[in-house]
């Protein structure tokens, strides 16, 4: 389909600059920037005025809890929310049940997608070991071969260093990114919020710092020794913002992300012990949360994600140390990213370039960038649009926000997959 | 900061019973007043007042007890309560029902009060958050958040025998880390204007950021008990010695136990308390425990008033005055 949007404002995430200029989109493809290609003759045309003309997001970090865990969502339930949220790729952690850890399971995850998914584009990520067990390798190159984008052993245990080296070594002997959330399980232990005077009066199993840290250092020296290439998943802490940095340049092949919400909430949000308001990592100090915000300014931190983790109702209905981590992040996404430019983190074309851009060149996936011959994944917002989070509204099955009552501006009112439009306001 | 307004109804009157932190001093010095109107109670014939007729309370203890349940169990009965009392670690969640659902059966059988321990901090507000209108909660004890019953009997303690508390000096010595106690003592002593809160422990038993509950940190024992009023050791359970936190028990008491002879760098006549059970030997010697100072068994007995004054508040009466006969 020939299709011609006009009026809008382009973000181009790689010139790094917003414009008004007309698209042109020929057989799922960009085909033309500004004017018309030869022969041009559009068989749709969408009137963006007011809006903005972004690639369609690419999540680098979203569980969608299938297979395994039907209670909580599933493909068609995620998929449709990523796409009304302008999510057109979500990169899926190895943790689902069973976890993505043979060729059988990533097809299963292909094939639920064309059936009942939405048109979202998904990206298994394979695990690092089999069963996540942390012992032995998984099939790692049958498993890139069918698909995987990557390799990771999610929130999963090691069995030790020397595990670790040869499962970096080999991801990188076949030219696979390896995926790190930096965690070390004995100083992690039972906690439940971060260490620090909210614990302290709360009484709550806390998480030092070093938990994220200590395993950074020591992850960042594997790379050293390695030279895997590695990204660095939902760091959260200060320190760890400090130790990417250095370890950059250094010139080290290492990148990194951040939950989103990490970015805007702190220990202070458990408030009377809301199990929303609990994730791991935890929600960390001001201190830590200014200096996620320099690092993803910087360049420190190279993607935002989403870290969605969708919850039933009855996951949260526990006290706060029995409750299940994590927040319902599809619907927030956006909003919260757009509210970052409100709020001065970066211009707009720069912090998009966070949520397209980078984790396309990272992990290799089409899309990303608003280019002639780039495939037409894209999103039209409407930048005046106001409106209030409720869980209620949300389309993801897990309703589990930890911003409920947030005022945010912005609204998706088309989203393009491939050139076709896959969901429309 | 979390608003613990759930404890008040509209009125300032308490509702639940749940944290220190979050109520005023009003109200703690009206749950002591109202506790010295029931210690009479004890010394009589019949020991019964009708405050609680015709209500029923459940006591739902996920965690052992004996000192506090049974306190509260006594407590109802003198208040003339139906009383239903459940051992919770060995029944309904054991087969996977869940809290909520034990709650909410139980309160289809018209439960007026829930009497709660469970080991999660926060399982208090949880319940509080999700019973009947009309129904409150009293927590006897939630994971390492707090203990208010037994702040408030330790606090009727310390005002028996030491009257104002704004010139006193207080030191806990123990287990802060892992300790409710401890927590609802501190909030329960700066409320009532505390001269000086001060906690004792190696650094292994303090949370980060000690200071911030508004206490002075000391990490020696001796120094800290120099020329207290009140000294209040905590259990030290035994596992801490498994998690790394403590080298042996013995090193533990060399270090920071409570012997005659540290006694003596208090206050002469400083008073020795003790939420009990306690450690002979490990975190306090026997001579000490039932010596003159000790206090540890007159806070027991308290302890039933203290509970009898909280309950009848949440039912709208403060002592005696209305409904004194049995």
């Amino acid at each position: 389909m020939n299709l011609h949007i006009k009026n809008g404002l382009v973000v181009d995430t790689v010139a790094a600059t917003t414009q008004a200029t007309d698209l042109f989109i020929v057989d799922g493809k960009i085909a033309g920037t500004g004017s018309a290609p030869e022969g041009f003759k559009a068989e749709q045309t969408i009137d963006a005025v007011d809006c903005w003309i972004m690639p369609g997001l690419i999540d680098c970090q979203a569980r969608l809890r299938d297979p395994g865990e039907p209670e909580k969502a599933n493909i068609e339930s995620e998929t449709e929310a990523a796409i009304k949220n302008g999510i057109t790729s979500l990169c899926i952690p190895p943790d689902t049940q069973p976890p993505i850890d043979n060729s059988a399971t990533v097809e299963l995850i292909h094939h639920r997608n064309e059936v009942f998914g939405h048109q979202a584009r998904i990206y298994p990520i394979g695990a690092l070991t089999r069963g996540l067990g942390g012992e032995q390798l998984s099939n790692m190159a049958s498993l890139r071969d069918n698909g995987c984008i990557a390799f990771s052993n999610a929130k999963h245990r090691l069995a030790n260093n020397l595990v670790q080296r040869r499962a970096m070594e080999y991801a990188s002997g076949q030219q696979s990114l390896v995926i790190i959330q930096p965690l070390d399980h004995d100083l992690l232990g039972n906690g439940c919020a971060h260490e620090g005077a909210i614990a302290t009066r709360l009484g709550l199993p806390a998480i030092p710092e070093a938990a994220e840290t200590a395993a950074l250092a020591k992850d960042i020296e594997l790379v050293a020794q390695t030279g895997a290439r590695t990204h660095f998943g939902q760091l959260s802490c200060a320190r760890s913002v400090d130790m990417i940095r250095r370890a950059k340049a250094k010139g080290l092949p290492i990148t990194a992300d951040c939950a989103i919400h990490q970015l805007f909430l702190t220990d202070h949000d458990i408030g009377n012990f809301d199990s929303n308001m609990l994730t791991i990592p935890p929600l960390r100090s001001q201190y830590d949360r200014d200096a996620l915000r320099e690092g993803v300014a910087d360049g420190t931190i190279d993607c935002l994600c989403s870290d969605h983790q969708p919850h039933e109702v009855d996951a949260k209905l526990k006290p706060f140390p029995s409750a299940e981590a994590g927040i319902s992040g599809l619907d927030t996404l956006l909003p919260l990213a757009l509210r970052l430019v409100e709020e001065g983190v970066l211009p707009l074309a720069e912090l998009i370039a966070r949520l397209t851009v980078n984790p396309a060149t990272i992990l290799g996936l089409p899309g990303g960038r608003i280019e002639v011959g780039e495939v037409a994944d894209l999103i039209i917002v409407d930048k005046e649009s106001h409106w209030t989070c409720n869980a209620s509204n949300f389309i993801s099955k897990g309703k589990n926000t930890a911003f409920a009552g947030w005022d945010f501006h912005g609204c998706v009112t088309h989203t393009l997959v491939d050139g076709n439009i896959v969901y429309q306001a | 900061m979390p608003s613990s307004n759930i404890q008040l109804d509209d009125n300032g009157k308490l509702r639940h019973f749940l944290s220190i932190e979050g109520l005023n001093r009003e109200i703690l010095n009206e749950i002591l007043d109202t506790a010295e109107s029931f210690t009479s109670v004890a010394d009589r014939t019949i020991k019964k007042v009708p405050i609680l007729r015709g209500k029923t309370v459940a006591n739902l203890f996920f965690e052992a007890s004996t000192r506090t349940r049974s306190t509260f169990e006594l407590a109802e009965q003198r208040l003339s309560a139906d009383i239903l009392s459940l051992n919770v670690d060995t029944s309904a969640t054991v087969k996977g029902e869940s809290l909520l659902d034990t709650l909410q059966n139980l309160e289809a059988m018209q439960i007026d009060m829930f009497v709660i321990r469970h080991q999660d901090s926060g399982s208090a507000y949880f319940f509080a958050q999700h019973v009947r209108p009309g129904v409150s909660v009293l927590n006897a004890g939630d994971g390492q958040h707090e203990h208010p019953t037994q702040a408030m009997l330790d606090m009727y303690t310390i005002r028996h025998y030491k009257q104002d508390f704004s010139s006193l000096r207080v030191a806990i010595v123990g287990d802060i880390l892992h300790s409710r106690v401890a927590r609802s003592q501190i909030h329960a002593l700066n409320l009532l204007n505390t001269g000086e809160v001060r906690v004792i422990a190696p650094r292994t038993l303090l949370p980060v950021d000690t200071e911030s509950l508004g206490v002075s940190v000391y990490e020696d024992l001796e120094k800290g008990l120099d020329g207290v009023d009140v000294i209040i050791m905590l259990r030290l359970q035994k596992e801490r010695m498994r998690g790394a936190l403590l080298p042996s028990e013995k090193e533990y008491f060399r270090k920071f136990g409570l012997s005659q002879e540290r006694l003596r760098l208090a206050k002469p006549d400083a008073i020795v308390m003790h939420p009990g059970p306690a450690n002979r030997g490990v975190e306090i010697e026997s001579s000490v425990m039932d010596g003159a100072q000790s206090v540890i068994l007159q806070q027991v007995s308290f302890g039933i008033s203290v509970r009898m004054a909280v309950m009848s508040m949440i039912v709208g009466q403060s002592g005696l005055q209305s409904g004194a006969d049995a």
